[in-house]
């Protein structure tokens, strides 16, 4: 994943024109476990939202697997999304209609279409990684925050992403839940080799990751 | 999760399953709406079609009559002369249709033609001991009159049948006179002949009026009476396709030079009030079924906003505008097709239950109940169609959601 000169204005030709990032220059190397910290308003969410391709850069280019993004329709860049990037957000927000291991399934059932035993199998064992096996069958509202967000984990992975983003993934969980939340994540990055982006407040959580960037009024202030 | 169900189909199932109030109380309007169109549409067509086959089974389709008299000048004035005359309408005679075997044989080589059936009819007076009736005399052929009118059907004593020396009256015809069966009573027509009849057959058109005035003799005795021996006053058809008896009825009148009168003609008002139904029948569909679509639409607006966070992760995760789009066009119509199905069962089952308990004051029923399947395949599919289109701008509104909007919620 690498961030060229990448800006991102709002309210574009009016008089409240506002950029919000700045000539952003960022590489994630694969297998990198990453905070991102700053101040709120500083831009974090906003760089979140580009590096996932959730949101488009004014200015900048960004490539995702060697491919350069900014020219894609919104048909591939959500075929991309749904291949190359996992999410974890902040209220965890799985599907509350959905079991926890439907909500696992369902990347693979966007996919797929059709629903199949390899698609149950696969959401069986990236339960068991994040030890939820005794609940596959509860419907999101019947689970703990620190459940939920080790299902929303499980269900970042379905696709065997290379990277995850995560928003403040422990700012909504108790010390407790978020200690295993976080410890679930290095993990899967060990494990999987899989690269982590996490947005967080909590500094001794930024401290036990591979590296920090640091972003202030919509720049990175810490040299890579 | 079914391996034969696709994305769409369990998302959409399992986000009506979630808001389950809000399905069911929509489901409820639909199938209110659907039963209310089921209901009407079902009990307009059975008044319809019975009223149709009370019509066209104690009427001709068609009526060849004679026709009238008028006068004319006996001479033409001279070039030059202006003659001041009035001209005054003379009194229609009973008189015979010309040729009228000629025309018989005609229409009954034609191809659109059922029946033919030559009457007399005449007016006449109906005597028994001190008490009499004025009666309306139809001379009749029972082999083929019978099959326009089918009096065999209406008989309530007695039998259908048409002898020299028999007549069939009326319910209110045989109270009046007292009459039963095999009973004599004197007929006298308007000529001055009389005759002696026998009571054959009783029977009950329907209507009190007719069962006073209309009776029913051979056709050579009506003849007799009326002075019209060898002579008929109506030449009476059926004819195949009956909404084409007014065409048929202009064809034939050209072709014979007889004035021939089609039900249609007879009966403007009647058609007149069936238009008015069915007029009033469709507005009150499409306003039952904007109420349904506007009812849809609105829950589903409320389920995109209630759902927007569970669309922007579907959409992170790689769900396509498209797919998100069908979900919820989904939801339309499966809200309009399940309500529709129960809507559809509880308008024939309260059609059925008003039909049972609603009766006539003889304890008959109203009327046969005519449910076509078609109605309710129709309206279960156009319920859904209706659902699918109802659910067109929440779901454009949901595909369309920007997904970092929508998880900011």
């Amino acid at each position: 994943m690498r961030l060229n000169k990448v800006c991102k204005s709002y309210n574009i030709g009016t008089p409240v024109e506002v950029e919000v990032l700045h000539d952003i220059d960022l590489v994630l190397q694969r297998g990198e476990f990453v905070a991102l910290i700053g101040p709120s308003g500083s831009g974090k969410s906003t760089l979140l939202n580009i590096v996932g391709l959730l949101d488009r850069p004014t200015k900048g280019r960004l490539f995702v697997e060697g491919k350069e993004t900014s020219k894609l329709g919104d048909a591939a860049i959500t075929k991309l999304r749904g291949h190359s990037i996992g999410f974890v957000f902040q209220y965890h927000y799985l599907i509350s209609a959905f079991t926890a291991l439907e909500n696992v399934m369902m990347p693979l059932l966007v996919e797929h279409a059709f629903p199949n035993d390899d698609m149950q199998r696969k959401a069986r064992e990236l339960l068991a990684q994040v030890e939820l096996t005794p609940w596959e069958n509860n419907l999101a509202n019947n689970m703990s925050g620190g459940q939920q967000q080790r299902v929303a984990i499980a269900r970042a992975l379905a696709m065997n992403p290379a990277l995850i983003l995560a928003d403040e993934p422990t700012g909504n969980l108790d010390r407790n839940s978020a200690n295993t939340v976080f410890e679930m994540m290095q993990r899967v990055n060990q494990a999987n080799g899989t690269t982590f982006l996490i947005v967080t407040h909590n500094m001794e959580l930024a401290r036990r990751c591979h590296r920090t960037i640091e972003v202030v009024d919509g720049r990175i202030v810490t040299p890579e | 999760m079914n391996r034969w169900e696709p994305f769409e189909w369990i998302t959409a199932i399992r986000f009506l399953k979630d808001g389950r109030m809000q399905t069911i109380f929509i489901v409820a309007a639909v199938a209110i709406g659907v039963a209310v169109i089921v209901f009407m549409s079902a009990m307009l067509s059975s008044l319809q079609a019975n009223f149709l086959k009370r019509v066209l089974t104690s009427q001709p389709h068609i009526q060849l009559i004679s026709p009238d008299e008028v006068a004319r000048p006996l001479r033409p004035p001279a070039p030059g002369l202006v003659v001041t005359s009035i001209i005054q309408r003379p009194a229609q005679r009973i008189r015979s249709i010309d040729q009228w075997q000629k025309i018989r044989a005609q229409l009954s080589e034609w191809p659109d033609i059922v029946t033919v059936s030559p009457t007399v009819t005449a007016s006449a007076l109906a005597v028994r001991g001190d008490a009499s009736r004025s009666i309306s005399l139809t001379g009749i052929d029972p082999e083929v009159y019978f099959k326009i009118v089918r009096i065999p059907d209406y008989i309530v004593a007695g039998r259908a049948r048409a002898l020299t020396e028999d007549i069939l009256v009326g319910t209110e015809l045989a109270k009046d006179l007292g009459l039963t069966l095999g009973d004599k009573i004197n007929v006298t027509a308007a000529t001055g002949s009389s005759r002696i009849l026998t009571i054959a057959g009783i029977f009950d058109l329907g209507n009190k009026g007719a069962n006073m005035r209309t009776t029913f003799v051979a056709l050579r005795t009506a003849q007799a009476l009326s002075n019209l021996v060898g002579g008929v006053t109506s030449i009476d058809l059926t004819v195949n396709d009956i909404y084409g008896a007014e065409t048929i009825a202009q064809a034939v009148q050209a072709a014979t030079g007889v004035e021939a009168d089609s039900w249609i003609k007879t009966n403007a008002q009647f058609f007149t009030a069936v238009n008015a139904q069915q007029s009033s029948n469709t507005l009150i569909r499409v306003f039952v079924g904007l109420s349904v679509a506007f009812g849809i639409a609105s829950v589903l607006v409320v389920s995109v906003i209630q759902r927007s966070k569970d669309i922007g992760i579907l959409r992170a995760m790689g769900t396509s505008q498209g797919q998100i789009l069908r979900v919820f066009l989904l939801q339309g119509g499966l809200l309009g097709l399940l309500g529709s199905i129960v809507g559809a069962a509880a308008g024939a089952s309260a059609l059925a239950l008003w039909h049972a308990y609603m009766r006539q004051a003889d304890g008959s029923e109203l009327f046969p109940l005519v449910l076509e399947p078609s109605l309710f395949i129709t309206a279960v599919l156009l319920a859904a169609a209706t659902g699918v289109a109802a659910a067109a701008v929440p779901a454009l509104r949901a595909a369309k959601l920007d997904p970092v909007v929508a998880i900011r919620g």
